[in-house]
């Protein structure tokens, strides 16, 4: 165990998927009540065009994934209706134009630089790859997301539960949606990061979906919710760490035991809340 | 040459099908779900690869039961939360099997985005099945699946069940796609469907020059990005993705 802990790259996965999973389960308690899952999944697969750029052109991943997440939210405020109705094929429309960026910078990537993986890491996520000051980086970014989160938490809170009546108490609701948008953003690329692009949304969904079948009031339930994110990406990172001497030869993915926990989390929250 | 004919031809019936779908998903307002669902076919290919099943057994049994569990989450949880979860869990059982079976790199990318110029002679029944068979059913269910999306209310009271047009519908979907998917890339499949579908849906009033117009909108964006991908070397799924997108914004901008 003192072995594990003093590796440093899974320090550093510690440390970014903690950072991760705190931001994603504030912000997924939101998200699924604001019903933007879509939203959500269809930026992360925009700032995957980000990482895949990242590695054509060397830079910082955490960079190249902030800079498309960012764009991509400026995607959706252009693209997105006003009414609900036409929200879902936006986000789609979206997400399609993102991956499609993706495929050609990662085809650039293959051709130019050779690197056959390329695309498992950025849609899958690579984790105990990540810089150290990387991790620090991103610990801090959710730090101050956090920060912001917990400022506009109970407008947002009304917003998302009651429309109308947020506009008779003078709140501003497109602000407001901006704002959270941008941190929703935020949150999903320290989770493509972590898991990866496509599987991002487990990590913003999962913890919430579950922390809302099981607490009373809403503190509860995003405290509950990033604890759950929490302990399934350590968890995750734990077994991935054992599962090396289960099936010689063989290696399982980090990003599947950490999607299989929070689905475990989810299914028996279902069940405590049923019996 | 002939094998270049096959890669036009094969796109092209894909392209009928996934016009077809994605008129009635856009109806449906199931866009999320069309995303998710063709990822079913990552773990059913690779379930099939690593448990020695044949591949179409493997393709079809983790599209319907992955289309049945959507449908039955969909009642009790929200939908589009229900539809993320379903789509973790197709994708990690997915990277799993590949993980153990061995071979996970080129999978990958395969999946996502297609190796289209990779098509086999063998596929091609395959999709000239979907090709015609997904239009003809949807032509045939056009009227239920329309009303039991704007109105299941008026459905239930008319003695007609909404819930089995939902099972119907994301069954089709699940396995036109599923079929497609390890041929084309859930990518291209994607926005064959949502970008034609929308503008379609958009354009059309009423449901069936609704559906033509997707499907032929389908076809055109699919060759004309399969036509850039031949001049440029660069992949489909690019041109399909942003020429969705440019439709879509066309199509807003008219209709305002």
């Amino acid at each position: 165990m003192l072995e594990f802990l003093q590796s440093g790259p899974v320090q550093s996965a510690l440390l970014l998927s903690a950072a991760a999973a705190l931001l994603c389960g504030a912000l997924g308690l939101f998200t699924v009540l604001r019903g933007q899952a879509f939203a959500g999944h269809a930026l992360a697969d925009v700032s995957s065009a980000g990482g895949a750029g990242s590695l054509l052109f060397g830079i910082s991943p955490l960079l190249g994934f902030l800079l498309f997440g960012v764009a991509g939210v400026a995607g959706l405020e252009i693209l997105q209706p006003r009414r609900a109705a036409g929200r879902d094929e936006a986000a789609g429309i979206l997400l399609g134009a993102g991956l499609g960026g993706t495929a050609l910078l990662l085809h650039f990537c293959v051709t130019t630089h050779g690197a056959a993986g390329t695309a498992q890491a950025v849609m899958f996520g690579a984790m105990f790859s990540t810089p150290s000051d990387t991790a620090l980086w991103s610990c801090l970014l959710a730090g101050g997301c956090l920060a912001v989160l917990a400022l506009i938490a109970r407008p947002l809170l009304l917003a998302s539960l009651d429309e109308e009546l947020a506009r008779v108490a003078g709140v501003r609701l497109r602000a407001l949606g901006l704002v959270f948008l941008l941190l929703l953003a935020l949150g999903v690329t320290l989770a493509a990061m972590t898991v990866g692009a496509i599987l991002a949304t487990a990590l913003l969904i999962g913890p919430a979906a579950a922390g809302l079948r099981l607490a009373r009031g809403p503190l509860a339930a995003a405290l509950l919710s990033m604890a759950l994110g929490l302990a399934a990406c350590w968890g995750g990172i734990v077994l991935a760490y054992e599962s090396y001497g289960w099936i010689p030869g063989r290696t399982w993915p980090v990003s599947f035991f950490i999607v299989a926990l929070l689905l475990l989390f989810y299914a028996a929250a279902g069940l405590r809340r049923r019996a | 040459m002939s094998y270049l004919v096959e890669i036009w031809l094969a796109v092209g019936l894909v392209a009928l099908a996934a016009g077809a779908a994605g008129y009635i998903v856009v109806i449906r307002r199931a866009g999320f779900a069309a995303h998710a669902l063709p990822m079913a076919a990552f773990p059913g290919a690779a379930a099939a690869s690593l448990f020695g099943f044949p591949l179409w057994a493997g393709l079809a049994g983790v599209a319907l039961s992955g289309a049945g569990l959507l449908a039955l989450v969909q009642r009790t949880a929200r939908r589009d939360a229900a539809t993320a979860l379903l789509l973790a869990l197709l994708l990690a059982v997915g990277a799993l099997c590949l993980s153990l079976s061995g071979h996970y790199a080129g999978s990958v990318y395969g999946l996502l985005f297609g190796q289209v110029f990779a098509l086999g002679t063998e596929d091609l029944p395959v999709l000239g099945v979907i090709g015609l068979c997904v239009p003809v059913l949807l032509f045939l269910a056009l009227r239920p699946l329309s009303l039991s999306a704007l109105s299941p209310e008026l459905m239930r009271v008319q003695g007609g069940r909404p819930f089995a047009m939902e099972v119907f519908f994301l069954a089709v979907l699940a396995l036109a796609a599923g079929f497609a998917v390890p041929v084309t890339g859930a990518l291209l499949v994607f926005s064959l469907m949502l970008g034609p579908g929308a503008a379609a849906a958009r354009l059309c009033g009423s449901p069936l020059p609704g559906l033509a117009l997707a499907m032929g909108l389908a076809l055109g964006l699919a060759w004309a990005g399969l036509g850039l991908a031949f001049l440029t070397d660069w992949p489909v799924g690019f041109f399909t993705g942003v020429g969705a997108a440019a439709i879509y914004l066309l199509v807003r901008v008219k209709t305002g």
